[in-house]
């Protein structure tokens, strides 16, 4: 078994994880950085639409601040997020789109003159002031004052991913693909690394560091229908809560993204709203203006979703072998605009769906997205419960998200937190020195490698991990998506602790050997299981309605009981998480109110958590 | 009653001792809008849990899943069975190294191409945080980002016949790479750096301009182009060179 070393272990190299590593290498550190595919191939590329950064170049952006920003990210978290991390971040998102241009992303320019753009299917006309010629421009996200959301066509998140891939190419880092982290080492206090399976060959080997990044992006794979890519399966998260000590933030937090294509979930960029698109029912008619007259299909992502779900359950749903659905319309957007800045869309309705986006509607329906939830950092990054642990971007819940993130936050999240985090941890290796007991990554090394025997001579039973996936993915979908209830989630919890049990006796089919899928599902499927039970009973806990957690039978958003975060942590030997509660925030730059949008009643807070008085 | 669809897929893991390569045929019912991604994981996990294959974004944007079906190379994500005969040959991409059935190692061949075309920006400006943003006119940063828009999955260069002769030829997906940056005026390299880096055999000079490599890029980059405007240009390039030499 081979042993490497580094000052820095970076666990995922989406945008998150090397930005992170970017700035941790210019400190001067070492810095490896796994990747279970090649780094660009990380589901941050798939990011169409854009990031959001109040530059305010455009004509439709003019008078947008920082402070406007904060403002729209606290809304649309509906008072769940820390204001201290949503102000960081607002005031540090003009800078980095700005490094990004420099270090050489084709961002979309201001083309100064008339132009024509759509709201609602109907045309406007704005125009560009000469003077800002050539600055980054934006387009228009839900949930945002003004159009602040930087692109490059429609492949902002790829284009982005090459330019951090060949930053770190150019420092000379060291980016692993196809290895993949299957347990933290650590002594109950500090981190000191990982054990990693190598997806080549099969093979273990113990990665010691310093300090050690989570950055594995979401986990939306533990839901049936989810709009993420296969390797979003919650590796990260798992092995973090598997040390007991580490807890995952508001894990009931989940995004439900308004259009998913039907039957795949592949998803339609927001920018296809933003530029005009809108959605239709079954008999062709808007229906998002009924529901929100001021921001129609612009509303933020659990309101669009939340309203679709419920006309569709009034009988306006179009029906279909693969369940009911819903309309999205651009053919009035025109070709131009559909083959420039909605190409993968355009690309994405003829492979998947064999149809013409020109002419024909496309089939949606809201589908999981992005989790808000993840592993509970501090403001520098740091992780709850184990030093020298570090986490950001999707993986983390650093929380600037709160209950509902808006598009294009979470891109600009990935490189701002991944630039701050990244600073903090050069602060953190140049204060820290560490040894490496033998005995304890001989111990990591050895449990591991019992795990995989065990999976392979099938000495645990004989379940089939497909199966046993397969089984949690319903059960969420059944308990967990858009709108929950008391009585289904009990239902889910239940189901899910039968599920849990069972994924304690996989084994497998095959031989294991070599880059084998069957043993890295196995070795995930426990962890998986964990996290679909924190999901089921914060939101069984939870008895309010905030962002995109909706109880039927508790609609209101209630800040009298309810201004917290969920910390879900699972101790060892358990089979249920201990959940445990913070304030939301300790900042309340602005109070809790109404958020424009969404309707719904508030009980109000009587005092603000977290705030000396 | 739908089609039973008859798989033969080569097999071959390289990490068990046992393995010899081979092909295997397997039988699976076709599903109203099934793709390759469904119909492969369906037979992995109802059939043959061993067998080895890539999939990431499963959308057709992430560059995975590149594999050679019924002689050709494409993305598996995005090629619909309905658009398929009966018969499905699924093969590994030739020219990457074989990680196991109809895996291969697009990652390794792609990092050592950045490092051979030094894959990014050349520049000697100092980014400061306090300014304005450089200003770019946007038909420049729009034909930038039609040249990155390669997902790097390797069909050009598994579908060349210079590559597949030659290890040390770059490939359409490296040439296309250095035009990115040629058109790109943040990049301050000269004419004269690039051709050292791509005006030779290896490079830009052994095309044979046979356009297979644009017939299968998934994404329908301009490839001919880029390889007409680098020889133009390489090749006045090189007339320079002479005449400076002198
Ligand atoms: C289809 C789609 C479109 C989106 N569009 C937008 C948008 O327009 N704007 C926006 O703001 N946001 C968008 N998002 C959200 C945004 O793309 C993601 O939240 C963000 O890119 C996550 O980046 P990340 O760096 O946290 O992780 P990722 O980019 O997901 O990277 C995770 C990395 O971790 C690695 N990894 C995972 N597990 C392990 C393990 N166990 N060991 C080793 N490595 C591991 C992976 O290989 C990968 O490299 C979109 C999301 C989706 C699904
Ligand atoms: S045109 Fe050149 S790069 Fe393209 S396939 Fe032919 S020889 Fe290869
Ligand atoms: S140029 Fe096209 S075929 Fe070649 S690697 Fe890029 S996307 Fe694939
Ligand atoms: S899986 Fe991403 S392109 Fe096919």
């Amino acid at each position: 078994m081979q042993t490497f070393y580094s000052d820095l272990l970076v666990i995922g190299a989406g945008l998150s994880g090397e930005r992170i590593a970017v700035e941790s290498a210019a400190a001067g550190f070492s810095v490896i950085v796994l990747s279970i595919v090649p780094a660009r191939r990380s589901h941050s590329s798939a990011a169409q639409g854009g990031m959001q950064a109040a530059l305010g170049n455009c004509a439709m952006g003019k008078g947008d601040s920082p402070d406007v920003h904060f403002l729209d990210t606290v809304k649309g978290s509906d008072w769940g997020c820390d204001q201290e991390v949503a102000r960081l971040f607002a005031d540090t998102a003009p800078i980095e789109m700005r490094r990004l241009a420099h270090w050489g992303v084709p961002w979309n320019r201001v083309v100064p003159g008339k132009s024509f753009y759509f709201k609602g299917g109907e045309k406007f006309e704005k125009y560009e002031e000469p003077e800002k010629e050539g600055l980054i421009t934006a387009r228009s996200f839900g949930g945002t004052a003004k159009w602040r959301t930087c692109y490059t066509s429609d492949g902002t998140g790829h284009a982005v991913m090459c330019t951090m891939d060949n930053r770190c190419a150019e420092l000379g880092i060291d980016v692993r693909d196809r290895t993949e982290a299957i347990a933290l080492i650590h002594d109950g206090e500090r981190c000191l690394g990982a054990i990693v399976r190598c997806l080549r060959t099969g093979e273990l080997s113990a990665y010691l560091a310093k300090a050690t990044a989570i950055c594995t992006g979401g986990f939306g794979r533990i839901y049936k229908a989810t709009t993420n890519a296969v390797i979003c399966d919650g590796g990260g998260h798992s092995i973090a809560m598997d040390t007991g000590v580490v807890p995952l933030g508001n894990p009931e937090a989940i995004q439900f993204h308004p259009t998913g294509i039907v039957p795949t979930d592949i998803l339609v960029t927001e920018g296809c709203r933003g530029d005009g698109g809108t959605l239709l029912d079954v008999n062709q008619e808007r229906f998002m203006n009924i529901y929100e007259p001021d921001k129609a299909e612009l509303a933020s992502r659990d309101v669009v979703s939340r309203w679709m779900t419920h006309h569709m359950r009034q009988g306006k749903g179009v029906k279909s072998p693969y369940g009911e659905h819903l309309w999205l319309d651009i053919r009035h957007l025109g070709d131009k605009h559909i083959s420039t800045k909605l190409r993968e869309v355009d690309e994405i309705c003829k492979h998947f769906l064999g149809i013409d986006p020109r002419t024909q509607l496309i089939p949606v329906r809201p589908t999981q997205h992005y989790t808000m939830s993840g592993i509970r950092t501090n403001r520098d990054g740091a992780a709850y419960g184990l030093a020298g642990l570090f986490s950001a971007g999707e993986a983390s819940c650093w929380d600037m998200h709160g209950f509902n993130r808006l598009g294009g936050n979470s891109l600009a999240e990935t490189v701002v937190a991944g630039g701050i985090v990244g600073k903090k941890i050069a602060e953190f290796l140049q204060g820290t020195d560490v040894s490496f007991p033998t005995a304890l990554v001989r111990q990591a090394v050895q449990q591991q490698e019992e795990r995989i025997r065990d999976l392979i001579e099938g000495k645990n039973g004989g379940e089939n991990v497909y199966k046993v996936r397969e089984a949690m993915q319903d059960a969420l979908m059944d308990g967990c998506f858009v709108f929950r209830n008391g009585k289904d989630l009990e239902a889910c919890v239940r189901t899910l602790q039968e599920v849990y049990e069972r994924s304690g006796r996989v084994s497998l089919k095959s031989n294991g050997k070599g880059a084998n899928h069957e043993l890295a599902a196995a070795l995930k499927i426990r962890g998986q299981v964990k996290l679909a039970l924190c999901i089921a009973a914060a939101a069984l806990a939870r008895t309010e309605s905030r962002g995109s957690h909706t109880r039927e039978d508790f609609p209101e958003r209630n800040d009298r009981d309810w201004l917290s975060r969920t910390l879900a942590y699972w101790p060892e030997g358990k089979d249920m998480p201990e959940l445990k509660y913070e304030p939301a925030s300790t900042a309340w730059d602005i109070p809790p109110g109404d958020r424009g949008y969404g309707g719904g009643t508030i009980i109000p807070a009587e005092k603000l958590p977290g705030k000396a008085d | 009653m739908a089609r039973l669809l008859k798989f033969n897929i080569f097999r071959y893991n390289p990490q068990d001792e046992n393995s010899t390569p081979h092909m295997q045929e397997f039988i699976l019912e076709e599903t109203a809008n099934m793709t390759l991604f469904i119909a492969l994981n369906r037979l992995r996990e109802e059939q043959d849990p061993s067998l080895i294959f890539d999939f990431c974004c499963r959308a057709g944007i992430c560059g995975s899943c590149a594999m050679v079906v019924n002689g050709r190379p494409g993305l598996a994500c995005q090629t619909k069975t309905a658009d398929l005969p009966q018969d499905i040959t699924l093969l590994p991409l030739p020219v990457y190294k074989l990680i196991g059935d109809i895996s291969v190692d697009t990652g390794v061949w792609f990092r050592e191409m950045y490092q051979k075309t030094e894959s990014w920006v050349h520049t000697k400006k100092v980014f400061d945080p306090s300014a304005v943003e450089e200003r770019m006119d946007n038909a420049v940063a729009e034909q930038i980002y039609e040249l990155e828009r390669c997902v790097e999955c390797g069909c050009c260069v598994a579908a060349c016949g210079t590559a597949r002769m030659r290890d040390d030829f770059m490939g359409a997906a490296a040439l296309n790479r250095v035009a990115r940056f040629v058109v790109d005026p943040r990049d301050e390299r000269t004419d004269k750096e690039y051709f050292e880096i791509i005006g030779n055999d290896n490079g830009i000079f052994g095309c044979m301009g046979l356009l297979a490599c644009e017939d299968v890029c998934p994404k329908n980059l301009p490839l001919q182009n880029q390889l007409g405007f680098l020889r133009r240009k390489m090749g006045i390039t090189a007339i320079k060179n002479i005449f400076s030499r002198k």
